[in-house]
């Protein structure tokens, strides 16, 4: 099984100033996103068309279309963005050093907080038009697809081997040629792998940014989010049945189209030199690769990237690397001081915007709300690791049952748990339980299944040699977990954990407050918080939670996840 | 095909030095002169961090020199040269290319229509034996023709100078065999469309075998030491007598260079950091001199013998025999070593006698353990951090070497039982501490 560390547990980057710097500035364009918008306000609201949800199932085949083409649009631009941003972090020092820790940053943004900034940026950027509306919602699940690819494309830039690179300069590729012969295909395994983390993440994202209300401004899109949400509103079961099952299909059809073939096919550009034994090609790709129609189409296609990729599109001959020379101190010195002058800018209008609305009980709220999730998303890590662990120990042990089970965890990694919330919430509602306790499982519906998958991979990476030397001293029972199993997994646990605590926290701005026609619940908490200024359009207090949010996150990541990781990878595998 | 002309390279007064923030600067490279005719095979011969890649990389137009000049065909080198490409030791081949693509690559780069890539590719593919592997991927290959493919990939461009960095050395002796000669008939035949060849090598055998001319080179810093010129018409035949002197004069050439500076460096013993340490393991150092003290050596062994003997390539052997003669266990003498009264005894003696020996060894002759240990004893709670002897080596030497120093010194130490250490807080410590149990 494949996996990748992610990108908030790579690298041994300790927290420094960039960090501090990075977060202002994130902070500051948002908050200047804001303003953007605001001050366009002057043309008159222009309140978009509501064309009307139909919740015939009828309907249901087109606003399936109409959310995947939202998501491959957003993908489209992830894609554009990560070329050009990682490219960018990667070839420059200096724009390096200010362009990863925002990524960093922007990674631990909850995305739905992005929702209440960017609606209104772009609503006002199309005044009155459907556009703004859709690319709004495009933009929502670009944010949940972008970062870690970009990262991912990062890292690979930065790993490059030596002698690739020379060789590349040695036969004078210029760089637009190095950049699709080398740079693309060695990063390609890890960009796949993190794009359709992504798209499976997505999915969750089309869904909720789909019907938004930010304050006044509201829209429904057509797509399956309007249509669960619609069924919310009207209370209709069997509707919101039909959009769980729609949802099944459309992520079978993605999972089986393009997922497979995907992973696999890029299994072509990893970077080792033994031949690894594959599994079975999935049936896409053999459809593609054997069916002479799709070969010829495939070949016409690569034909023209191909001669696209060949241009030179460069007049510079490649120069020598001047490895002795030392990078000029002056430069450097003005680099710092024009990112700590942004940095002091983005300060200055943060606390300008901050200090004219909000007051300094409004931050201890929002501290203590988060604490309250904090609790919840450590309680719910923890009760999930005591199931799944042992049964992706067991699953993963055993090789027929990997084979049957890794599918499937995967498969609902990528269904999106905000369908599943209505019957959850009815329930609550029918048995009149306590929210507070009974919203809280819903956060981690969704992702607990990075954590499973990830026990199975680890499981099933178990070395053998081990696992008979294991049988040989009859080691059994507690001692075989504490010194076995737990750590033989530990690296693939901490990489599954992290992804789902981080999808948690994310989950709690819709898995806090849940309604069921005019039934409305709320637990106490930092993504309630969010959700409910969110809905009355209480912009100040939405920015005060997005950043308590991305603190939390950057603090779990970076004083609990990462270290563990390292410590795991260090300790538990030889050499 | 002696020709007056222009040479096609010449390097002069060369020198690659990085640059440290305190201490001297690191010199990798220091006054190299070279001159490339056409028509000729010329082999850099020395041992790691001797410099020779980073002139080869020079030469190459990869890497720019700290001062000095390299000129290509009589103009000043600014980059990658059109006539030059290079073979590289790790093969440097794209996995996700197949055969044909990666020899085509060098002809994309000059934007070389699709018919004539084609052709001249074809050509290559089957001038190097690669006939009917053009549609495989590198992964498919063997290790040998894998570095068929990185030759035909150098010889489509029909470059004027081939490059060759160790091309030879990550394969196995009977396949590095074959090539070698393969390479060896192309030239002689003429049937290589290039008119010099460089080659990168640590193994004397093969720098005698192939070059017209050999440069010897010293380490610390890199120097050409020795001029040869090898006089014997191809192919040549390693079991001939003149051929296994000059064998066995190069290897005194390259012992003899390296013996003196050790001993009076240690005499004099003026900074304990100043040194780099081979990563010698002690497995290795008991082994050759058990090997040594019994039959058939009895105490002396000439090195290319003992090298053949035991399979090792130059590389391996001279920074074993050197941390042995370091150590007081063996001599090295024009070509030969020779076991000392000490290494005798460590090689006759039980586990824990060796320990003792290696100890008392270590004590002597490397100032560096005896300065950890000191560290270590006067801190109240004898713990010491490796960072801070890390930096006292990066003053002297590359980060790489510093590493690799403190590595063979924790080796080492651990092995005498002279301190622990605790890879985890990175940190030196001494053995009898009794916080270390209630931490488990």
């Amino acid at each position: 099984m494949t996996n990748y560390t992610p990108p908030a547990l790579a690298g041994q980057r300790l927290p420094n100033r960039f960090d501090g710097a990075a977060m202002l500035m994130v902070m500051g364009l948002l908050i200047a996103l804001i303003e953007v918008g605001r001050t366009t306000i002057g043309t008159p609201i222009a309140q978009i068309q509501n064309t009307p949800i139909h919740l015939s199932p009828a309907w249901l085949p087109y606003y399936a279309l109409r959310s995947t083409a939202r998501m491959f649009a957003a993908l489209l631009f992830s894609l554009i963005f990560t070329f050009t941003y990682a490219t960018l972090a990667a070839k420059s020092r200096r724009a390096g050093m200010v362009l990863i820790p925002i990524l960093d940053i922007l990674q631990s943004v909850p995305i739905l907080g992005f929702l209440t900034f960017t609606t209104v940026f772009f609503l006002h950027l199309f005044p009155g038009k459907v556009m703004g509306a859709e690319l709004a919602s495009v933009f929502v699940i670009f944010t949940s697809q972008a970062w870690n690819m970009a990262f991912s494309f990062y890292q690979s830039l930065t790993t490059l081997p030596d002698d690739l690179r020379e060789a590349s300069r040695s036969f004078r590729l210029s760089p637009w040629q190095r950049f699709w012969k080398l740079d693309v295909p060695f990063a390609m395994p890890g960009l796949v792998w993190n794009t359709m983390l992504s798209m499976s993440g997505g999915w969750f994202f089309v869904v909720a940014s789909e019907a938004v209300t930010v304050g006044k401004t509201q829209f429904t899109l057509p797509g399956i989010g309007s249509y669960v949400a619609v069924a919310l509103a009207k209370e209709d079961l069997p509707a919101i049945l039909y959009a769980i099952l729609a949802m099944l299909v459309v992520i079978l059809l993605y999972d089986q189209l393009l997922f497979r073939p995907l992973v696999a096919w890029s299994g072509k550009f990893r970077f080792e030199t033994t031949a690894a034994i594959s599994g079975p090609e999935p049936w896409m790709l053999k459809l593609l690769r054997r069916t002479a129609l799709f070969r010829t189409i495939g070949e016409a296609i690569g034909g023209v990237f191909g001669s696209v990729f060949r241009l030179r599109l460069s007049f510079r001959q490649p120069g020598q690397v001047d490895e002795t020379s030392e990078p000029s101190r002056m430069m450097d010195g003005l680099w710092f001081v024009m990112i700590a002058a942004i940095a002091i800018y983005a300060a200055f209008h943060i606390v300008q915007y901050v200090s004219t609305t909000l007051h300094w009980h409004d931050f201890f709220t929002a501290l203590l709300m988060g604490v309250y999730t904090a609790i919840r998303v450590t309680v719910l890590m923890i009760v999930a690791s005591l199931i799944w662990v042992p049964i992706g120990v067991w699953i993963g042990l055993r090789p027929a049952a990997t084979r049957i089970a890794q599918p499937i965890a995967q498969f609902l990694a990528a269904f999106p748990a905000n369908l599943l919330f209505p019957p959850a919430v009815l329930a609550i509602v029918y048995f009149n339980v306590n929210p507070n306790i009974w919203l809280t499982p819903l956060m981690l519906i969704g992702t607990q299944w990075y954590l499973l998958f990830n026990v199975i991979a680890g499981a099933a990476a178990f070395p053998g040699d081990m696992k008979e030397a294991v049988q040989n001293f009859q080691i059994r029972g507690l001692l075989w977990w504490r010194k076995v199993i737990i750590p033989g997994i530990l690296p693939y646990f901490i990489t599954g954990a992290l992804t789902a605590s981080g999808g948690a926290w994310n989950a709690s701005i819709v898995a806090e407050v849940a309604s069921w026609g005019a039934h409305k619940l709320a637990a106490q908490g930092l993504g309630a918080y969010i959700a409910q200024a969110t809905a009355t359009g209480n912009t100040p207090r939405v920015v005060l939670g997005v950043a308590v949010m991305a603190c939390f996150v950057i603090f779990f990541n970076r004083i609990l996840w990462r270290p563990l990781y390292a410590y795991a990878v260090r300790r538990t595998t030889l050499g | 095909m002696d020709q007056i002309t222009t040479p096609l390279v010449t390097v002069r007064n060369c020198r690659q030095a990085y640059h440290k923030e305190v201490g001297a600067d690191l010199v990798v490279l220091d006054d190299v002169n070279l001159t490339l005719q056409e028509g000729e095979i010329v082999a850099l011969l020395g041992r790691s961090g001797s410099g020779k890649s980073t002139l080869l990389r020079i030469v190459a137009g990869l890497l720019k020199p700290t001062s000095g000049e390299v000129n290509w065909r009589g103009n000043p080198l600014k980059g990658p040269a059109p006539g030059v490409a290079m073979v590289f030791q790790s093969f440097a081949l794209f996995p996700w290319l197949t055969v044909q693509e990666n020899v085509e690559l060098g002809l994309e780069a000059l934007g070389v229509k699709r018919n004539d890539r084609e052709e001249r590719s074809e050509e290559a593919i089957d001038l190097i034996g690669l006939g009917g592997y053009d549609g495989a991927y590198p992964k498919e290959l063997s290790g040998g023709m894998r570095q068929r493919v990185g030759l035909a990939r150098a010889l489509v461009v029909h470059p004027d100078l081939l490059l060759m960095d160790e091309p030879f050395s990550a394969l196995d002796v009977l396949t590095a065999e074959t090539l070698r000669t393969d390479l060896i008939d192309l030239w002689m035949d003429g049937k290589l469309p290039v008119k010099s060849i460089m080659i990168v090598t640590h193994n004397i055998e093969e720098a005698v075998l192939m070059a017209d001319r050999i440069l010897v080179f010293s380490s610390n810093p890199g120097r050409v030491a020795h001029e040869l010129k090898v006089p014997f018409a191809h192919p040549r035949n390693r079991f001939d007598p003149a051929f296994r002197e000059m064998v066995d004069d190069i290897y005194g050439i390259m012992t003899r260079r390296k013996v003196p500076e050790i001993h009076t460096a240690t005499a004099m013993a003026p900074n304990p950091f100043a040194h780099p340490l081979h990563p010698v393991g002690t497995n290795l150092m008991a082994g050759l001199l058990e090997t040594l003290s019994s039959e058939p050596y009895n105490g002396r062994a000439d090195l290319p013998a003992l090298a053949a003997a035991l399979q090792f390539e130059v590389d391996e052997l001279l920074p074993l025999g050197e941390t042995l003669s370091m150590l007081g266990f063996a001599l090295l003498e024009e070509g030969d070593i020779l076991i000392t009264e000490t290494g005798r005894r460590f090689a006759d003696a039980e586990t824990e006698d060796r320990k003792q020996i290696f100890a008392e060894a270590l004590r002597t002759h490397v100032p560096l353990i005896t300065e950890i240990r000191s560290v270590i004893d006067q801190r109240s709670n004898h713990r010491a951090a490796a960072v801070r002897f890390r930096d006292q080596l990066e003053d002297h030497m590359s980060p790489e070497y510093a590493e690799e120093t403190l590595r063979t010194v924790i080796a080492w130490g651990r092995y005498a039982e002279f301190f622990e250490y605790d890879e985890e807080a990175q940190q030196f410590g001494l053995e009898e501490e009794e916080e270390e149990d209630d931490k488990t």
